[in-house]
């Protein structure tokens, strides 16, 4: 699926969000909400960066893998959410709730893996059977 | 009128005291952190200076660049 729709509808049930990056690890930008191509893939570098940073510091018997992070500044938050191999990394206004943030993004990921429905093909419309005219044989007329 | 200077007083303490319950949580609040989570739904948080600045300036460039 095409990440535009998935990213417009993230703006519209998301007021907290101002920017967000989908990516793939390697740093393939997917969809953006910013203008700027080339500072798409900067963020994207950026997160993967501090995702490899995160990823580090889990605790020393711990297996499980990396699954989302929010970074709370005074400017703002950044968040970053895995599902599967794609990543979202999305910034917000200081003191977002961090869990509607976090279920939006996570949202528009999985948005993104759903497959777009197969449109019906279009049927030709059934032909109706016309009324049987009544076949009204002229009177002769009389008169005439 | 004695009574009525001690409720002054005590209410005046009490005011003070959730003033500054408030604020401290506002203020702890406003602390720039990193929470990470995994998984097997443990999570990790970083506040102390050391360990979370590289992790903060990370997050402050993506700021900067996502404007």
């Amino acid at each position: 699926m095409d990440a535009a729709p998935a990213l417009e509808r993230l703006r519209e049930i998301s007021s907290q969000v101002r920017a967000a990056v989908i990516f793939e690890r390697g740093g393939t930008v997917v969809g953006s909400t910013l203008d700027d191509e080339e500072r798409a893939k900067q963020v994207a570098a950026e997160a993967e960066a501090l995702l490899n940073d995160a990823e580090q510091r889990r605790r020393a018997d711990g297996e499980a893998e990396f699954a989302q992070l929010d970074v709370a500044l005074r400017d703002g938050s950044v968040f970053v959410v895995r599902d599967g191999e794609r990543l979202i990394v999305a910034t917000t206004a200081p003191e977002p709730t961090v869990g509607l943030v976090f279920y939006d993004l996570k949202s528009t990921l999985r948005e993104l893996e759903t497959k777009p429905k197969p449109t019906p093909r279009k049927r030709a419309p059934a032909k109706r059977k016309a009324p049987a005219r009544a076949t009204q044989a002229k009177k002769p007329d009389a008169k005439s | 009128m004695r009574s009525r200077s001690v409720l002054t007083g005590v209410l005046l303490g009490a005011g003070s005291v959730a003033g500054t319950l408030v604020f401290r949580r506002r203020l702890a609040r406003r602390q720039e952190r990193v929470d990470v989570y995994f998984g097997d739904g443990s999570m990790v948080s970083l506040a102390k200076p050391g360990e979370a600045e590289p992790l903060l300036r990370r997050a402050r460039q993506i700021l900067d660049l996502a404007g």
